[in-house]
């Protein structure tokens, strides 16, 4: 019974996980149809933001939760208006700029930041169920997805700006005829979205510890899982996060971790057989 | 004038091969290549290697030289990447006509280029511990193996801690093989290893592995973890809150500077045993780590069992060098086999002709605030797994890996 309760708060843990390194790229995929490559690498800035913020002394979560957002959404600013400006609705060029972006990316961060796994210590404790001894920290982690889960679809769903947002989404002559500028939404949305990639660098930090090159194993992750939620940023990225993150984690606890990920590959294949255009394609169509 | 489609080609592939091919050597130097990581994942192991590499060579050159020349070193950095380990090991053997090769960190690079040094013929020295079982005339290794390390260390903990292991171990043949060691030395000592789990080296969530762990309740875990990833199985293990309750014994924490990277609350307790500590007390290495320190600074990398494998395996090759008095590979072959011990800084390091491998002292350490304090010694232990099946006296052409079943 011990042992449920923990593979399922193991399975919370492991949803949340998912959640937070692909909400930063479904709201810049879903919403503006640009392909970032780069996204493992703001992750990965994020991740050096809060441990270089936290050895200069600053509070561990003033570093995870506020400086690593910040200091990845002014490079997302400064991406956007360079780069991506020019290359809206050229997927395959986009691709290619965000591929180039992540490459400078990896070697900046090897140049200052050396190539040694640097880390710093969970800053919660841990609890007991049982026998079982648990990290809190996941919890942490869960409270923080849900906080932004919430809050991201309470703003596009009631507020103006989110119906904005939406709006420009959708149809972006329509919008712009309508009074919206586009390119100012496109910047804010980029920002917003380099900033969740930054969050979500900041807050693995403690857990997975931070390399230039830790990029690659999330980028690949969150793509599968924005691509089978569809279209809905947050409904869907919450549904697929939910089913693969389920999926891999009771597989790891049966069998190993590689398994594990084949499961959660293999999942992801059969869902965009059977649902095409992401699971909000078809079952809660047009939720933000 | 007009170039030619040809030409143009000709004189990129020329101009791109340039960077390779080094002039700077005198004309009487001797030289020799090593290829060590020095970049990307495995930069951690092959900055001390690399620097241990250094200074073995400084030491014979301001002695004089092998010959009376001196040695210079054509070094190459694959970037933690195999298939430039493939790529330098031909060219070192071919164009640079090295007089030897000191190369390869994992056991996969290490098999990767061996081959290729065996059929080019270039004689060659892998220093890093492994798994055992290398058995080829033309190859040196002075690292330790599981029948040195493992060997010692599962007494030891079968004797402090309890019966019941588990095993927890990297994904590819060096991991593989020494947990099928670390289950018979076990077994040997009177325990049992109830379970082993794999994880590939970009594995960084491990807290499955650490729930599992919880149930099935072992006395002591013991950890064949490699690489920076691997590294966060003791940072969620500490974040479980189960930094202590379990005792871990490793033969490979340490090797990539775990304890100084992770927090003393993270590493304190961990147990490792090696052929080498910088910490060991004995003049010999007092001196050493006095000297290494004065070439290359106080914050000099730390020096792992792997990096004074390699300082011993320069000057075993040196000894075989001087004792053939020649640079030919067979003659040095045959005077490091009729007896070649290096005074190394953890302690005499002896070739043993049969397999190639070095008996050496065995030391198990355990971590304490960044650094290990000795527990226990063991003075010359014998590669008895390679020696076992490896008979390099009676079958000279000998070239395979033996693996343990």
């Amino acid at each position: 019974m011990d042992y449920f309760l923990v593979v399922l708060l193991q399975i919370a843990g492991a949803v949340g996980n998912l959640a937070l390194i692909s909400v930063g790229l479904a709201v810049i995929f879903g919403m503006m149809r640009v392909i970032n490559l780069a996204h493992g690498e703001f992750i990965m800035l994020g991740g050096f933001a809060a441990i270089s913020s936290v050895q200069a002394g600053i509070n561990i979560w003033l570093s995870m939760l506020v400086i690593a957002p910040l200091s990845v959404a002014m490079l997302g600013i400064v991406v956007e208006r360079l780069v991506m400006r020019r290359l809206y609705g050229r997927m395959v060029d986009t691709m290619l700029a965000s591929w180039g972006l992540s490459l400078l990316l990896i070697g900046l961060a090897t140049t200052f930041f050396g190539n040694r796994v640097v880390g710093i210590a969970a800053p919660v404790g841990s609890f007991r169920i049982g026998d079982y001894s648990l990290g809190a920290y996941d919890f942490v982690l869960a409270g923080v997805v849900l906080v932004i889960f919430a809050g991201g679809y309470a703003v596009l769903r009631f507020t103006r700006a989110g119906l904005i947002a939406r709006a420009t989404m959708q149809n972006r002559e329509m919008a712009s005829s309508l009074g919206i500028e586009p390119s100012r939404v496109y910047a804010i949305t980029f920002a917003i979205g380099s900033a969740l990639s930054g969050l979500a660098g900041g807050l693995l930090a403690p857990i997975s510890g931070v390399l230039p090159t830790m990029g690659v194993a999330y980028v690949a992750k969150a793509f599968i899982t924005v691509i089978t939620g569809g279209a809905s940023v947050i409904t869907g990225t919450a549904l697929s996060s939910t089913l693969l993150g389920s999926i891999n984690t009771v597989s790891t606890f049966v069998t190993t971790p590689v398994l594990g990920d084949v499961a959660l590959l293999l999942a992801a294949t059969i869902f965009l057989r059977l649902l095409p255009t992401g699971i909000t394609g078809r079952i809660f169509k047009g939720a933000p | 004038m007009k170039i030619s489609r040809r030409l143009f080609l000709g004189g990129t592939a020329a101009a791109l091969t340039a960077p390779w091919v080094n002039r700077g050597f005198a004309a009487d130097d001797i030289t020799i290549a090593s290829i060590y990581d020095l970049s990307g994942g495995l930069e951690i192991y092959g900055q001390p290697i690399d620097a241990c590499l250094d200074l073995a060579v400084s030491e014979i050159n301001e002695a004089g030289g092998l010959l009376g020349r001196q040695i210079k070193v054509q070094k190459y950095d694959p970037q933690s990447n195999i298939q430039l380990y493939t790529q330098f090991a031909t060219e070192a053997a071919t164009s640079l006509q090295a007089a030897t090769l000191f190369g390869g960190i994992t056991s996969a690079s290490r098999e990767a280029i061996r081959p290729i040094l065996s059929r080019y013929q270039t004689l060659y020295f892998y220093s890093p511990l492994y798994e055992g079982g290398v058995c080829d005339r033309n190859t040196f290794l002075t690292g330790s193996t599981p029948s040195q390390t493992i060997g010692q260390l599962m007494p030891f903990a079968v004797k402090n801690f309890g019966k019941k292991v588990y095993v927890l171990a990297a994904d590819y043949n060096y991991g593989q093989i020494s947990a099928k060691w670390v289950r018979d030395y076990t077994a040997q000592a009177g325990g049992e290893v109830i379970a082993a789990e794999f994880f590939p080296l970009d594995v960084t969530d491990f807290s499955a592995a650490i729930q599992k762990i919880q149930r099935e309740k072992p006395d002591v875990i013991y950890t064949l973890l490699v690489g920076g990833n691997h590294m966060s199985f003791f940072r969620q293990w500490a974040a479980a809150g189960m930094a202590g309750k379990i005792p871990i014994v490793s033969t490979s924490f340490g090797g990539g500077n775990e304890h100084i990277v992770l927090t003393p609350a993270e590493s304190n307790g961990v147990m490792a045993a090696f052929g080498y500590f910088q910490e060991i007390k004995s003049p010999a290495n007092e001196a050493f780590v006095k000297r290494y320190h004065g070439k290359f600074g106080d914050n000099a990398p730390y020096v792992t069992e792997h990096a004074s494998a390699t300082y011993n395996a320069v000057h075993h090759w040196a000894n075989g060098v001087k004792k053939a008095n020649s640079l030919d590979r067979m003659a040095i072959i045959e005077a490091i086999e009729s007896g070649s011990t290096v005074a190394g800084p953890g302690g005499p390091s002896t070739i043993d002709p049969k397999t190639h491998h070095c008996a050496t002292d065995v030391h198990i350490g355990r971590v304490k605030d960044h650094s290990f304090e000795i527990l226990e010694s063991f003075a010359n232990q014998p590669p008895a797994d390679t020696a076992a099946v490896c008979d390099l006296v009676a079958n000279p052409n000998d070239n395979q890996q033996y693996v343990i079943q």
